[in-house]
């Protein structure tokens, strides 16, 4: 809003239907609004959104490449690097058709969300509470901690119910399973559509998704500090902030350093 | 058997059966105080002595000889005469001990009297026993039918569950809110292919609510529902989405379990085409061969999981089922990679065209 006398807007909506009606309908609720794009997958809405820097997104949730979610948690953690320094973190708006989890999740984040088709009359009150967002942009940094704070929560709330935290990770390699108990683990990084067990001396893959691993994980002891990193807090040796204030983890027994994402800042305090 | 009935604590179940015992000892005496000779009290004893001598022999008998009394129960005849006649002189000798009687001279002197009292004895515990007996026999055959009824509600239950779990994914909330936004996208934009979407969305809810009815329609109505819902998702998916239905004429009539291909479709957009950001094609296809019929979708998405890790979601289980319910096991489902990136499935069942 700085600079340019009207809002704008970013949509990420995979049906190219809904797309365009949203913007009409805008259009209509909110005339002032530009709508610099509206884009059909995650990974266009986080480009899109870091080279324009919009004050609101709108987020469909089922998106192929990135979710709504991760998409929104990408650009959480990507947000004033380059283009977009000095602009506050848009104003974010999730769209989605039918996901009971989802919903409760919004709910218990008092995010706002809105549900497909979306009415008319809905748009209005949602446009109202971003018009009263923006006109009080004071409170940009106030904000954005907030809203890192919610997709915490949501991210969270998409993986299913924790179990009994898992002793042993077994690994198969070639016609053998390897045991590798979960105090030896260093960290679990994604890859593709593998997890990578790293221990001191050696690595495994294995094929249960990050997402249903984490639940049965102790989460006082296996922290997640990236979208796809999930670190053993007693292999942690420091904890360090480069020139351009990204924060990153050094371990014991390995050589990487592994990047923190903005999301999990909060992890990382001074006692 | 026995031991199976609803009186699990073993000396209760004795003390209950031994209640009917006593009383026709009981009984036993008084009639012979009352149409006999000697005294009541002398003759309570006998009588006890006698017939719980009888009944307990009989009880151990059963335990060990009558373990499964619905195929054994001709051991009856020989367990009964032989327990009272042992019961019988067991008893007599207890009860003379306990009154301190002479006993010597009784088995000559009055041989009629004690063939009398042995005969009583022989009717009593024979009525006794045939009274226990199928007294138990009843509990059984009501347990047996309890359970018969509890097993045929629980199978309904379960139908009925498999049905409503078939409708729910059959109306996915997801598809059916999506392709609402998409109708009143076109309401203003396009009247004319509102109108059409909405035909094709009402084709597409009768077929499947009639699906779960239904038990065979012919190949032609399974690919008219599937290019009804093809259009629908086509609507939504705009360029992303390409698709072809190739089903020769002759096979047109074959008739096959309804919606049976449907949630294969469904997977291969939701898991196949959606995720990918390009979109891709789907190719639904019939052919015939030696009697097998063969039903095929491949689809360009973004495919299996690596080393073949196992699939089986909910839409794959359900078609299994429904296959070997319908075709038993000469019916078959076979998911591949195909040459291409994407997925290939094949549904194969014997055909009478």
């Amino acid at each position: 809003m700085n600079s340019k006398v009207h809002p704008s807007a970013l949509i990420a909506e995979d049906e190219p239907l809904l797309g365009a009606a949203l913007k009409a309908e805008l259009a209509q609720v909110w005339p002032e609004l530009d709508i610099i794009s509206v884009v059909g997958d995650g990974a266009s809405a986080v480009t899109q959104a870091l080279q324009h820097a919009p004050d609101v997104l709108f987020f469909d949730i089922r998106m192929p490449a990135l979710s709504g979610l991760e998409a929104a948690a990408e650009l959480a953690d990507r947000w004033n690097t380059d283009a977009t320094r000095g602009k506050p973190f848009p104003a974010l708006v999730f769209v989605t058709a039918y996901d009971q989890y989802a919903m409760a999740a919004f709910e218990a984040q008092a995010m706002d969300y809105l549900l497909k088709p979306v009415q008319t009359e809905r748009l209005q009150k949602t446009v109202a509470k971003l018009k009263r967002l923006l006109a009080n942009q004071t409170q940009a940094s106030v904000n954005f901690e907030t809203t890192l704070a919610q997709l915490r929560g949501l991210m969270t709330a998409s993986a299913p119910a924790p179990a009994a935290p898992l002793k042993m990770i077994q690994a198969s390699v070639g016609a053998a399973i390897r045991m590798l108990p979960i105090a030896d683990v260093v960290y679990f990084e994604a890859a593709d559509k593998y997890v990578r067990v790293l221990s001191a001396d050696r690595e495994y893959l294995i094929r249960t998704p990050l997402k249903e691993l984490l639940p049965q994980l102790d989460n006082t002891v296996f922290w997640q500090i990236h979208r796809g990193t999930v670190v053993n807090t007693a292999s942690i040796d420091a904890v360090t902030r480069d020139e351009a204030g990204k924060l990153s983890v050094s371990l014991r027994g390995r050589p990487e350093k592994l990047p923190v994402s903005r999301l999990y800042l909060h992890l990382f305090k001074a006692m | 058997m026995v031991s199976q009935t609803a009186i699990r604590w073993p000396p209760l179940a004795l003390m209950q059966r031994g209640l009917p015992v006593l009383t026709v000892n009981t009984v036993i005496a008084l009639g012979l105080t009352a149409f006999g000779d000697g005294d009541f009290g002398a003759n309570l004893v006998y009588s006890h002595c006698i017939g719980v001598s009888i009944w307990l022999l009989i009880q151990a008998a059963q335990r060990v000889l009558l373990l499964r009394p619905k195929q054994q129960w001709r051991r009856l005849y020989l367990i009964i005469p032989l327990c009272v006649a042992l019961g019988y002189v067991a008893g007599f000798y207890l009860a003379a001990r306990l009154l301190n009687d002479h006993t010597n001279g009784i088995w000559s002197e009055h041989p009629r009297l004690v063939l009398g009292y042995l005969l009583m004895s022989l009717t009593a515990g024979g009525a006794l026993t045939y009274y226990f007996l199928s007294r138990e026999q009843l509990a059984s055959v009501n347990e047996e039918m309890a359970r018969a009824a509890g097993q045929m509600e629980a199978a309904q239950r379960h139908a009925a569950e498999s049905k409503l779990v078939l409708l729910q994914s059959q109306l996915e909330p997801h598809m059916l809110f999506n392709t609402l936004a998409n109708l009143r996208a076109l309401i203003n934009t396009d009247a004319g292919a509102a109108t059409a979407m909405l035909d094709r969305l009402n084709a597409y809810l009768r077929a499947t609510l009639q699906a779960s009815r239904a038990t065979a329609h012919p190949l032609q109505t399974e690919f008219d529902r599937l290019r009804d819902y093809l259009e629908l998702i086509t609507v939504r998916m705009g360029p992303r989405l390409r698709y072809s239905l190739d089903l020769p004429k002759e096979l047109a009539q074959v008739p096959m379990p309804p919606l049976l291909l449907q949630p294969l479709v469904e997977n291969a957009i939701k898991h196949g085409l959606e995720p990918k950001v390009e979109g891709g094609s789907i190719i639904v296809r019939a052919h015939h061969e030696a009697g097998q019929l063969t039903l095929e979708i491949i689809d360009t998405g973004v495919g299996l999981p690596p080393d073949g890790a196992p699939v089986d979601g909910f839409g794959l289980t359900q078609v299994r089922e429904r296959l070997a319910a319908s075709v038993g096991a000469r019916g078959t489902l076979k998911l591949s990679s195909g040459s291409a990136p994407g997925t290939q499935v094949s549904v194969t069942f014997p055909c009478q065209s």
